[in-house]
């Protein structure tokens, strides 16, 4: 099968590429750019681990052929740290508000929740929870995700986080 | 988890689509969202040669305004009804329903024409079309021509598509001001489909019901109109016995499949219940 000449703006370069059109997103991402931040948990369109930012927009990038991307700009976790190298309100508050276990589903949380605060800057718990309901993750119980993202939430509109009394 | 292989195109109008769908007939399917189609291709029950890439189309997206009705072009995400003003303001069951499809990410990628055109009896948005009057706008190498949602549905995966044609648009007519509505789905944890849903829209004059539409999904192999049961109510207050009887009416049209979400019996039991839920919910809406 004839390949495609992809081009596309990963974490802010660019880059290209010759793809079968049955490549997925995500092969693309981890074996031609060797980007492995975003995972592959269920390749079903279920689990939300291969999550990244695709013009504005959150995708399972398990569901997305590269050749749909070709001209896009696109985020994944290696992405997501401030332009210092430290780690982003959300980074910091997944590490202080213990968001993470085994760490498989945060690439895709983080991603997810990246675009949750562009679109709403102070969600509500429930919002929170409606907005990653495309990310499963088996460790958490979700929690402490919730706690992250509000944690980050507050940081980045500049007032203090303090967790609901439980 | 790889996809069979195929080529790749992707045409900037309706008139280039729809020639290539034309030339290379069966072994072509268009691509829209992709989040019915690529899973399918996955598992490799769908296998199509070619792809033809509808994104690239500009006259497919948008929500506008014409006359008595609004008309929402094929490529509207469900993010995009989400985020819609005029789609809030005139019929805020399709925003209800949109956010019991699936979850967010899906919801950005997967389009209004996909969901509608895909012809899975699980699929969301058929009944609601149904229910709401809508007719599609069809293109293909013999023209143009307008199907009404009622009448596109024949059997699971199959509609009143033909080989070659495009669905351009969907053309919901606006309702009456102070109407009631509700979609109540239940289903087994968020992003499932409908283990039995129902669509219902509704008017009331001093605490009657003066019309009345219902919808059903995944309770058949097709999207179904329970008008046996939209009839039942016509004139009452939806006392109890009123809603027990539009829920048998809608329950003799039911024959669901027997899958992991329950047997028959079960799936009925529930569709009646979705049915008298969404009617009073509706009615306590109702201006
Ligand atoms: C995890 C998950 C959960 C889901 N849950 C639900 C749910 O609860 N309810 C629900 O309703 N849906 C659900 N979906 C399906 C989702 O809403 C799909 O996006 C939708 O069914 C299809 O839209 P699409 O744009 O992705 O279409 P595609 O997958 O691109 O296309 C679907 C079919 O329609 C054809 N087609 C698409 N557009 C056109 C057109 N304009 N003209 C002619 N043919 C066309 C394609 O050739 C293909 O055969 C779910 C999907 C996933 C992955
Ligand atoms: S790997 Fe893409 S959703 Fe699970
Ligand atoms: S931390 Fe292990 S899956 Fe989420």
């Amino acid at each position: 099968m004839a390949k495609t000449h992809v081009t596309m703006t990963v974490n802010g370069a660019e880059v290209e590429g010759l793809v079968e059109p049955r490549t997925l997103l995500i092969h693309f991402i981890r074996e031609n750019l060797q980007l492995t931040g975003a995972h592959i948990g269920c390749e079903t369109t279920h689990c939300g681990a291969c999550t990244v930012d695709i013009d504005g927009m959150s995708v399972k990038s398990c569901t997305m052929f590269a050749v749909q991307a070709n001209g896009s700009a696109i985020t994944t976790i290696e992405g997501i740290a401030n332009a210092d190298g430290t780690l982003s309100a959300l980074q910091e508050g997944f590490r202080q508000m213990h968001g993470l276990q085994c760490g498989f589903c945060t690439p895709g949380m983080i991603v997810r929740a990246h675009r949750l605060l562009q679109e709403n800057p102070s969600p509500t718990e429930e919002e929170i929870r409606f907005g990653i309901a495309g990310n499963l993750c088996r460790c958490t119980g979700y929690q402490n995700i919730v706690k992250a993202i509000q944690y980050a939430s507050a940081k980045i509109n500049g007032v203090e986080f303090r967790e609901a009394a439980e | 988890m790889i996809p069979g292989a195929f080529n790749y195109h992707c045409p900037s109008t309706v008139a280039d689509a729809v020639a290539l769908l034309s030339s290379l007939g069966d072994e072509a399917r268009p691509l829209a969202g992709g989040h019915s189609l690529i899973p399918m291709m996955k598992l490799r029950l769908a296998t199509p040669e070619h792809l033809i890439d509808l994104h690239g189309i500009a006259s497919l997206k948008g929500i506008r305004q014409e006359a008595d009705r609004l008309v929402i072009g094929a490529m509207t995400t469900q993010h995009e009804l989400l985020a819609s003003p005029e789609v809030s303001a005139a019929f805020p069951i399709l925003k209800e329903t949109a956010l019991l499809i699936a979850d967010p990410q899906v919801r950005y990628r997967g389009t209004l024409g996909g969901n509608v055109v895909n012809g899975d009896p699980g699929n969301d948005m058929p009944a609601l079309m149904m229910t709401l009057h809508a007719s599609y706008r069809l293109e293909g190498p013999d023209g143009v021509r307008d199907v009404a949602a009622s009448d596109f549905y024949q059997g699971a995966y199959f509609t009143a598509l033909e080989p070659g044609e495009l669905l351009t648009a969907i053309t919901i007519p606006f309702t009456a001001s102070g109407h009631g509505y509700a979609y109540e789905k239940l289903k087994r944890k968020v992003g499932d489909y409908a283990t039995a849903a129902a669509a219902v829209m509704l008017t009331m004059a001093n605490g009657k019901v003066e019309s009345c539409s219902i919808g059903l999904t995944n309770l058949s192999d097709t999207p179904l109109l329970a008008e046996a049961a939209a009839d039942a109510v016509i004139g009452t207050g939806l006392d109890d016995d009123t809603l027990k009887k539009a829920s048998e009416r809608a329950q003799e049209i039911m024959s669901p499949a027997a899958d992991a979400r329950g047997p028959v019996e079960y799936r009925k039991h529930v569709g009646g219940i979705m049915v008298m839920r969404a009617l009073k919910r509706a009615a306590a809406r109702a201006a």
